[in-house]
Parts: structure tokens; sequence; C-alpha cells
């Protein structure tokens, strides 16, 4: 995703001089290119990211597009009052993309997860959340919000996520993907999960289920009218996020389907509101904190049951 | 032109529209009214006409709560008309925090301390890219000297080479719950931005031959960022409110505003 993310900004960036690079001491083999064609556009602010977050804001207030890139939480949550007040409230076009989505520095510990973010940010007006599933999500989400002057955070995973889409998938912000129809329920995801979602929707076919497959990789504004449109017939819906539940798309989605008087089951599912003690492989965890696959498949069959 | 009398009809009017509004912050406010008016009377390269040209230097007011005093600046210069004062501090009216889009040639919101100078440096760096010839001034409270972000922004500036950024500290020495030495010590503090590559001038705040002195020639040194630190008094001009930590706080009574304003007169 990270490589996809670069190499759509360096393309913008040749066009468009108004676009920065800053990074907190991180970019090593994804900025280079991008510090080799623009080097007076690239600033690695080092290891002071309140600073960084208001150096952007006082670019984009001088005109400027800045983009600024690092690990999640030491932007998203270190730096929560600097992009509230310095970003956020005063509307400027600064586009924070962060990598290590969940449990993508599985490895590195808590410290490195992203399980907070979402609900820190999804509060603040005026910010544009993205979460997208594979590297055409990226590319595409790069693009069209690059088009907008909107402050904007696009949560990343890292790289080598497999690639869901055709590359001709028509994305716009708010709206949710169809990646497949069905009517006896629908699996949402944003971000990693997309894939995963993917591989229990076909599993359920062998058994003779049809699932609707959403990708939803807006979590803020989402186009309500767009996703229900999607989803109001269903009486069975599964939400999967790499997210503490608190905060992510599982609430999102139930502050609309409540307001929305939607009468059916929702579950989602997420990380529980604990920090996870143990550390390892991203997908390690993943099935350890969330969910393992085969088990949720049969909880969604048993579900269809009752 | 006269900068102690203008400074004292802006101190007048600060009190006026605090006694109305019954706000907080007049002490802050009154102690770094003789480098704002210095500042604006004769340093920025302003227009009250054209108040988004792209060239004007900026002036940022890091230490949000102390915004009358800028306020009061502001309509003197002519960017707005005066009347809008009144509504300082009313339901709807001027916010008693530096925030955009409420009147002309206020730059930046600010409230929470320790944003101002990162945001400074980043308008001095969009300026050097695009080799345009403005400064970027910060005024920020001696106070929020303690904060790491505000080092941050001194490291980056230094090392950026950022000489078309103006730094000012506030240096009344009272912050909101006690004496900066007794809370949290900033000395040696020349030594501290000067080790951080910033060119340091200290000067007596309410002295009008040292600010002009210190602003004369800007940058102080090619390459560097300036700071000015201003020694001053908080609640300059009113002997019952001079170095009194209360009157971060405290409103005005009748009686004393009747007495601040005979004192100012």
């Amino acid at each position: 995703m990270r490589m996809a993310f670069i190499k759509t900004l360096i393309k913008l960036a040749q066009k468009d001089k108004r676009i920065y690079l800053l990074t907190g001491d991180v970019g090593f083999s994804v900025a280079e290119e991008f510090i080799e064609k623009f080097p007076e556009r690239f600033f690695n602010c080092g290891l002071a990211e309140q600073n960084m977050v208001g150096i952007a804001a006082g670019l984009a207030l001088s005109g400027k597009k800045p983009y600024v890139y690092t690990i999640v939480p030491f932007v998203i949550l270190r730096c929560l009052e600097h992009i509230r007040n310095n970003i956020a409230y005063q509307n400027l076009d600064v586009k924070i993309v962060l990598t290590g989505a969940g449990f993508t520095y599985g490895h590195l510990g808590v410290t490195h997860y992203a399980i907070e973010d979402l609900g820190a940010m999804r509060s603040l007006p005026n910010f544009t959340i993205l979460c997208p599933a594979d590297p055409v999500e990226t590319e595409k989400l790069t693009l069209k919000s690059y088009k907008t002057q909107n402050p904007t955070f696009m949560r990343l995973s890292k790289a080598g996520e497999k690639i869901i889409h055709n590359p001709d998938v028509k994305i716009e912000i708010g709206k949710p993907i169809v990646l497949n129809r069905g009517k006896d329920g629908v699996i949402i995801s944003s971000g990693i999960f997309v894939r995963t979602g993917k591989e229990i929707v076909e599993k359920l076919k062998e058994k003779g289920y049809n699932f609707k497959l959403l990708s939803l990789p807006t979590l803020k504004p989402i186009n309500e009218k767009a996703l229900f449109k999607e989803i109001k017939e269903k009486k069975l819906i599964f939400s999967l996020e790499e997210h503490n539940l608190i905060g992510g798309l599982g609430s999102a989605l139930s502050e609309i389907l409540m307001k929305k008087n939607w009468k059916g089951k929702l579950k989602t599912i997420g990380i529980g509101d604990f920090y996870p003690r143990e550390t390892g492989e991203a997908d390690y965890l993943r099935e350890k904190y969330i969910f393992q696959k085969e088990k949720l498949i049969k909880e969604i069959l048993k579900s269809l049951k009752k | 032109m006269n900068y102690e009398r203008i400074s004292k009809e802006i101190r007048r009017k600060v009190i006026e529209i605090m006694y109305k509004s019954q706000t907080a912050h007049l002490s802050g406010c009154l102690s770094y009214v003789d480098v704002l008016v210095f500042l604006y009377f004769k340093i920025l390269k302003i227009d009250p006409k054209k108040p988004f040209n792209e060239n004007r230097d900026r002036f940022l007011l890091s230490k949000g709560h102390a915004v009358a005093s800028l306020y009061a600046v502001l309509a003197k210069k002519g960017f707005f008309s005066g009347k809008i004062l009144n509504s300082y501090c009313q339901n709807g009216g001027l916010p008693g925090h530096s925030t955009i889009g409420f009147v002309p040639g206020i730059e930046i919101s600010t409230g929470s301390l320790g944003h101002g100078l990162s945001l400074g440096a980043g308008m001095a760096l969009a300026g050097k890219r695009d080799k345009k010839k403005y400064r970027v001034f910060v005024l920020m409270s001696d106070g929020e000297c303690e904060e790491g972000s505000t080092w941050e922004a001194g490291l980056f500036a230094a090392h950026h080479k950022l000489d078309n950024l103006v730094g000012v500290v506030d240096y009344n020495k009272l912050q909101a719950f006690g004496r900066i030495k007794n809370v949290l010590n900033l000395e040696p503090l020349a030594k501290k931005w000067k080790s951080f590559g910033w060119e340091v001038k200290e000067i007596d705040g309410h002295n009008f031959f040292q600010i002009e002195k210190a602003f004369s020639r800007i940058p102080f040194k090619k390459g560097k960022p300036s700071l000015v630190i201003a020694h001053t008094v908080k609640g300059k001009g009113v002997s019952f409110i001079e170095d009194r930590m209360e009157w971060h706080y405290k409103n005005l009574t009748k009686e004393q505003y009747e007495l601040a304003l005979k004192e100012l007169e």
C-alpha cells in the first residue's frame, strides 16, 4: 500500500509544485524516489512529530499541499491536539498518510499498534478518514483525496497486501464498493479484512449461501444514502475491522443503522477494549485477538439457521 | 511617531473591552503591548486594505489568550472598525483567543500553548521556497517555552536556517499559577535559545529605544532565526495589576476600572 501511495504521490508532485512531503524520520526504502526527484519539497522533520504537524499547517496556510507520512500512533495519538487545533479546526488542506493500521507492526508491540486512532479521528470535525484495503484502493483514494481541499487521514497497512480490485474499479470517497452480490447477508469491512471477507464469502458460497461483500474505505464522511441502499434489505450484517470496537467501522455502522431504523442483526467484529499482551506476526495477532476465519464462518452459518 | 501614546491608548482600550466583558487574561494582554505596537506601527510590512496579500509580513499570536491587545492594535491600524471591539467576548462576538475568520489580520487560531512557533516555521519555510521576502513574527509567552513542541520548532527553524522567522518571548516571569522560576524554571533562557541555533537579543520590553534597536535589522544574523527575549512586567501600566498572579484571572470592578484608566491618562 505504501508504495502505491508514494508512486501516486510522485506522479502528482511532478505536476503540482504545491505538494510537500514531511516525514517523522521514517521513509527508508519508500521515500527515496520522491526525495531524489523533489529534494526541495521533502523534509525529514526528525523525531518531532508535534512540530511536523505544525509545519504542515504553516505550509498549508501558505498555499502548499503538504503530506505528512509516518506511523499511525506517533502522529494520531501523540499529536492529537496539534491535529485538532492546527489542521481540523482551521480546516487546512493537509493530508496525513500513515502506516501501521491495526496490528501491522505485530512484533513491535502495542506502542506501534494503531487500534484507537479511528475513534480519536472520527470525532474531529472536517476530517476525511480513508482506510484502503489494497494497493488499488490506495492509489485511487490518493488521487481522489488530492482533488479535495479537505484535511484527510489515510490509514495504510504497510506492504505486501494482496490486490483485491480490478484496476478499473470505481471508487468514490464516502461510498461503499460492492465486491460480491448476495441475498443472505452482508459482510462489510474497511482495510485489510476486505481480503478476509472475500475468502469468507467464497467459503459461504460453497455452503450454499450468497453474501454481499462491501468494502467501505471511507470512514468519514460516509455517504449514508449510498451505503444504506446496499444493506437496507438485508437482515444480517457482519462488520470486520482491525481497530478497537469502540470508535471505528462497527461504531459508525451502528450509528447509521440506528438512525435509519434498520431492523436486523449487526455483529461487529474487531478488537476488544484491552491492550493485547502478546506480540507476534500481524496475522497471528489478528487471529488471536480479532477472529479466526473458520470460527467466524461457523458463527455466520449458525446465525443463518436461527 | 509617538509609540508611548499609542501604547497607552491600546492599554486603555484593552481595559475597556475587558472590563465590559468581565473576562480573564488582562495582565498577559498588558505585558506585550509595547512590543506589539512597535511591530505594527514600525516594523511589519502590512496593508490593512490587503490583509491577505501574499507578500505581507505575518504576525502570529501564539499566546492566543492575550488577543484583546492584538484586536485593539488591528482596529487602530484600520483592519476593521473599532466598533467591533465592543463585541469582545460577548456572545457570538470576537473570541477570547486568536481565532481565524472573525476579523482580518488574525493569521492563525491559537489558544493551546506551544503551537504558534511550528506554524510560523512552516510559513517561513514556504516563504523561503517561494523566494518571497516576507517575514514571520511569532509572539510567545514565557510559559509556553515550557512546552516541548516549542523546542521542536526551535530545532527545526535553526536547522532549516529560517532567518525570515522572528520569535518574541514575552518574558513577564509569571505564569498562570505561579512564578516561572518556581513552577518550571526556564533560566538560562537566552542561552537555551542560543544553543538551539537562534540569534538572541534581550531587551526591556517596555523601552521603545531598546525595542527599536532590537528590531532595526532582521535577521539578526544571516542564516539564523532571530529571537527577542522581551523582559516585561505582567499587567504593565496599571500599578495594582502589575506583577500580580491573580490578574491572570481577575476582572476589574467599576472602581478598579476607573482607577486603571486614570493611571493610563
